[in-house]
């Protein structure tokens, strides 16, 4: 039974330290109770969050730990995908078509312009895709807040989903052990259903011989030129996949949110966020972004009120006020993030498995 | 002569723009925007030069260099507001030495803060890649953070000193006093840095190390030294170019960093990374179609550097004046 969890769930890749394969069970029992233990809106966005997030990250971890390209334009593609599902619902179409037909238009057109972005940038050098990507970026962003009409700009776009996804639904009368089983609930599982396979189908991705191919090229790029693999081709396509399963993540995020605007999935500090979960969680595990991403919500939680209170403490004290202020919660993190990329550059799940050996 | 046949394209090609530009406007329209991209080129340069000597020297690609940007305008808007009475005075003397205290006082405060980032944070990463662009990164969240709580988050107005405000009527066009101002000193960064480059003993040994790093070692000299010279004199530059573009935009926002990074780079691939003279032409040439593009057709503006930059690197994918390597 649990080989063949393994080897057909899991498509064979091991969580690699009983810690880990403990904290993936863990959130995993987590987000499927959340609604019942802890019931309220707020608990259930928290854990739609992190499954969204989870999903997001890694496909950020395919394109950066698996096959070492450096884009700093996956918010971009998250939004893509977003404004893809937000555009129908918000103009009028609501219906579960706009959902399905968004999706795919995003995740085809996320795809079409990473692939673009790749094609041109990598021919050239590896670090121009850095680059690239930071501009195409900022092009998109000034994209979005000026296309008013199809964005709604700055505001962006609230709109309504189809009425089994509404919170006046009512799938079963009455309650199912005190909770309300509506529209709410309809669609966090849904969500964290659709964030389940698309973190299986990565893994797939990851452990199949493509995702050899990718290791390979991450690890030497030339050598894998030299056995026969077109590199290009195969980055092309890594970064392709990332753009579309992110696009995806975009939609989802656009589900639960129910608005889509450019504060929500398109600014930097996304992508900052994208990539402190990647780092912290450990680059090329893919379960470890999934757990970078329960790390970062739950600080975006809990970190803003425990800064609040330590300012409140040091009040009187030069400077320190000043650096504790909530508003410089990015500080904190930025300073994680560095401290990561130092000492503990495999992130957790990578350095608790070279522990074991 | 090799290089001269090999390179007169691409330098040809800002004035080309400029030229293919007259025909499809009037002259004084025409004066004015060239002025006004020639200023926004020289801006950029001395905020790109750092940033692409970096590069070429140690093969650092530094996403913090906009941070040094970002702090050398906040000092402007310190030193400016501190000498208010100079920047108030109806006197060019006083005026320029307001503005060249805030210049010297930015570089300093840049280029200490470019020692310490060097020291503290690149030292540790040379030669990956990876792991380089992640910490920079990480250090240009961190260095962004620290500006917004020394100086706020409000964004702080700063004076322009009073006789470098308003402008001059050339040929029946408007062109502003500033932008000359801007124009002198980016002139003169460039042709100091060319004299440094290649005259000077140090001069050669950087041109040398950005050639063959190695090679530079084995002759016994130590590049670690020269390249914290140039990592300092680099953020030094990126810190006068914020200094430049404070007094010019007279607001500040911890924005500015970011914001300039996105055009520096585009100025830096366009020019070949790691080439100071590219990066002159590339700075000029953004500069100028900006301002063409955004006077033609203004809702293209957004994307004409972006298209600029693919066109170029479709002409030529190592940029306008690539490394010999």
């Amino acid at each position: 039974m649990r080989a063949l969890l393994h080897r057909h769930v899991l498509s064979g890749d091991r969580p690699g330290h009983p810690a880990v394969t403990a904290l993936l069970i863990l959130l995993l029992l987590a987000l499927l109770v959340v609604p019942f233990a802890v019931p309220g809106t707020k608990s259930m966005a928290a854990a739609s969050r992190i499954a969204i997030l989870a999903v997001l990250a890694g496909s950020y971890d395919i394109a950066l730990g698996y096959t070492g390209i450096v884009s700093l334009a996956h918010a971009m593609f998250f939004a893509i995908g977003a404004y893809a599902v937000a555009i129908p619902l918000a103009g009028g179409w609501v219906g579960w078509g706009a959902i399905g037909l968004g999706m795919a238009a995003g995740a085809v057109l996320a795809a079409a312009i990473a692939a673009a972005i790749t094609l041109l940038s990598l021919r050239v050098q590896t670090i121009f895709f850095s680059m690239i990507t930071l501009a195409v970026a900022s092009f998109a962003q000034v994209l979005a807040t000026q296309l008013r009409g199809l964005t709604g700009g700055e505001d962006g776009l609230s709109f309504s989903l189809p009425a089994a996804l509404s919170p006046s639904f009512h799938l079963l009368p009455g309650r199912v052990l005190g909770v309300r089983v509506d529209g709410r609930l309809l669609t966090y599982y849904l969500i964290l259903l659709a964030a389940l396979l698309l973190f299986l189908l990565m893994l797939r991705i990851v452990n199949s011989p493509f995702g050899r191919v990718l290791l390979a090229i991450r690890e030497n790029a030339f050598r894998a030129e030299a056995l026969g693999f077109r590199v290009i081709v195969y980055r092309t396509l890594a970064s392709a996949l990332a753009a579309a399963i992110a696009a995806l993540a975009g939609g989802l995020m656009a589900v639960l949110l129910r608005y889509n605007g450019p504060d929500a999935t398109l600014s930097f500090s996304v992508m900052v966020d994208i990539l402190l979960m990647v780092v912290i969680g450990g680059m090329g595990t893919l379960y470890g972004p999934a757990l970078g991403a329960a790390v970062i919500v739950l600080a975006e939680y809990y970190l803003q009120p425990a800064l609040q209170g330590l300012a409140d403490a040091l009040v009187g004290i030069p400077v320190l006020p000043a650096l504790f202020n909530p508003d410089r919660w990015l500080l904190w993190l930025g300073l994680l993030f560095v401290g990561f990329v130092y000492f503990l550059p495999a992130g957790i799940v990578g350095s608790l498995r070279r522990r074991r050996g | 002569m090799r290089r001269l046949r090999q390179d007169w394209p691409a330098l040809a090609l800002a004035p080309a723009v400029a030229l293919l530009a007259l025909p499809v406007m009037d002259l004084p329209t025409w004066i004015a925007l060239t002025a006004a991209g020639a200023a926004m080129g020289m801006m950029l340069f001395l905020m790109a030069a750092g940033l692409t000597l970096i590069f070429g020297l140690m093969d650092v690609l530094n996403f913090a260099h906009g941070a040094f940007i970002t702090l050398g305008a906040y000092v402007a808007a310190s030193v400016m507001g501190a000498l208010a009475s100079w920047v108030g005075a109806d006197d060019l003397a006083r005026n320029l030495a307001a503005l060249a205290v805030a210049v010297l006082a930015a570089a300093a405060a840049a280029g200490a803060a470019g020692l310490v980032f060097e020291r503290g944070i690149i030292r540790r990463v040379y030669g990956a890649h990876l792991q380089q662009i992640l910490i920079t990164v990480g250090g240009m969240i961190v260095a962004e953070q620290l500006i917004l709580a020394a100086w706020g988050a409000q964004p702080v107005q700063v004076g322009k000193p009073v006789t470098l405000r308003g402008s001059f009527v050339l040929a029946g066009a408007a062109v502003e006093k500033y932008r000359l101002v801007a124009v002198a000193l980016g002139l003169l960064v460039f042709a100091a840095m060319q004299l440094t480059l290649n005259r000077t003993r140090i001069g050669l040994l950087v041109r040398a190390g950005v050639e063959n790093r190695e090679m530079v070692e084995a002759l016994g000299y130590r590049i670690r030294r020269l390249f914290i010279g140039v990592f300092v004199a680099g953020t030094a530059l990126a810190g006068i170019g914020g200094v430049m573009w404070a007094v010019y935009q007279e607001l500040v926002t911890a924005a500015v960093g970011a914001d300039m990074t996105i055009l520096v780079f585009i100025v830096v691939i366009i020019g070949g990374l790691g080439s100071v003279g590219g990066c002159f032409a590339g700075a000029v040439l953004v500069g100028l179609t900006t301002n063409y593009i955004g006077f033609l057709a203004p809702k293209l503006a957004l994307g004409s550097n972006i298209a600029l930059m693919v066109l170029v690197l479709l002409w030529r994918p190592r940029g306008l004046l690539p490394l010999a390597r």
